[in-house]
């Protein structure tokens, strides 16, 4: 029982940092970049995201034997579609200004590669449970990664984060930081960080 | 204005000032990844741009007549993803049997569009801006050519980069992501040209 634990929670483990969706696997860029203009709205398409993909992985896991290899693809998409729709509805109405701000990329899950990439690389060869560690795992990469970066382009751009203002009158916010090019650059030096604190460890 | 002009707008406004891949975001994917040298990123944008226009029109008539005409919303994803999926895998077969040389540039990259977001993106901008069927489509070729331009600049510049003495953290991705950057900065110059 406790190696099988051990074994669950490296699985686990491995989306945080080791073989986080984005630093990485480089996958799942579009929402990444589009709607991390600010900590609340990273966050919640984080959250989003890893609804979607928990679920999906559960299902997937659990009927990949019914499933015909030939057509396996496009019933994952299927099973995916579903989910995402019962998020947007879900969204819509309960948070409505956050459907607002996030527009079309909660529809947009649909085609996030991170999600068919793990049904296709774990869910379909894999039992529920580790499924659901790969799954809880690769969110919480996904979430932290997508949280943060929201943080620091509101931080500069606004000089706030969640909404919260922090930095006073005096600051002149760099409004680049909430635009295209700045999302860009912040994940880029991110990534950059990245890569160095792993050299180092090494 | 006449609806020739307005159109001709749309069509220049989705190229340059609503750029799908630096300006909206859509279809990063292949931006990163299929940008490392300028031939094959040209194979790319013109599959995608192939795709893209049929796909505006095919969604357009899908979402007017069956999801609009009997009210199902709900299945607008499910119905949207399928259609892509079957118009990829139709262009593919459709290719592979008139022109084997145009398979040959193309063919690698056909499957991967499925999962390309600039695509989805395409058929759900089109009901919430409400275009006409025209419209529709000039705004998926647009849409292609936008990022048949993007990408193929970015491979320009990362044909360049070969050469370049990178920081040894940044290279890869993170430099890539920096070049983006300041290519999405160059594109803001044109944010107030037009406004459609």
């Amino acid at each position: 029982m406790a190696v099988k634990f051990k074994e669950l929670f490296s699985v686990f483990r491995n989306g945080i940092w080791k073989e986080n969706p984005i630093m990485v696997l480089v996958i799942g860029m579009c929402p990444t970049l589009a709607v991390t203009n600010s900590a609340e709205n990273g966050l919640a398409m984080g959250l989003a995201t890893a609804f979607v993909l928990i679920s999906s992985e559960i299902v997937i896991s659990t009927i990949k034997n019914f499933i015909p290899a030939n057509v396996r693809i496009p019933s994952f998409i299927l099973i995916i579609a579903t989910f995402v729709t019962f998020t947007d509805y879900f969204v819509k109405a309960f948070f409505p200004t956050i459907a607002a701000s996030l527009s079309i990329f909660i529809p947009l899950i649909v085609v996030n590669c991170l999600i068919l990439g793990r049904q296709e690389a774990f869910a379909s060869k894999n039992p529920v449970h580790k499924s659901i560690a790969d799954a809880v795992g690769m969110s919480i990469g996904f979430t932290w990664v997508l949280t943060l970066l929201g943080i620091i382009r509101e931080f500069f751009g606004m000089g706030s984060v969640f909404g919260l203002q922090i930095l006073g009158e005096w600051y002149n916010p760099m409004v680049i930081m909430l635009l295209p090019g700045g999302a860009f650059l912040t994940l880029g030096l991110m990534v950059g960080i990245y890569n160095h604190i792993n050299r180092e460890v090494e | 204005m006449g609806e020739f002009s307005q159109i001709v707008l749309l069509f220049i406004s989705t190229v340059l000032v609503n750029n799908f891949i630096l300006v909206r975001f859509l279809g990063i994917c292949p931006f990163l990844g299929v940008s490392k040298q300028i031939e094959t990123a040209f194979s790319m944008g013109l599959a995608t741009t192939f795709v893209m226009t049929l796909t505006a029109a095919a969604t357009w008539l899908i979402n007017t007549f069956i999801l609009e005409a009997f009210n199902l919303p709900f299945l607008r994803y499910v119905a949207f993803i399928i259609v892509i999926a079957s118009l990829v895998q139709f262009v593919e077969m459709f290719i592979k049997k008139t022109s084997p040389v145009l398979y040959k540039a193309l063919g690698i990259f056909l499957p991967l569009i499925t999962t390309n977001c600039a695509i989805m993106g395409l058929a759900l901008l089109i009901p919430l801006n409400g275009y006409s069927f025209i419209a529709s489509v000039v705004f998926g070729f647009g849409a292609g050519v936008g990022f048949t331009l993007a990408i193929v600049l970015m491979a320009g510049l990362r044909e360049n980069l070969e050469f370049g003495d990178v920081p040894q953290a940044l290279k890869g991705v993170p430099i890539t992501l920096i070049i983006a950057g300041i290519l999405a900065l160059s594109f803001m110059g044109f944010a107030g040209m037009i406004s459609v």
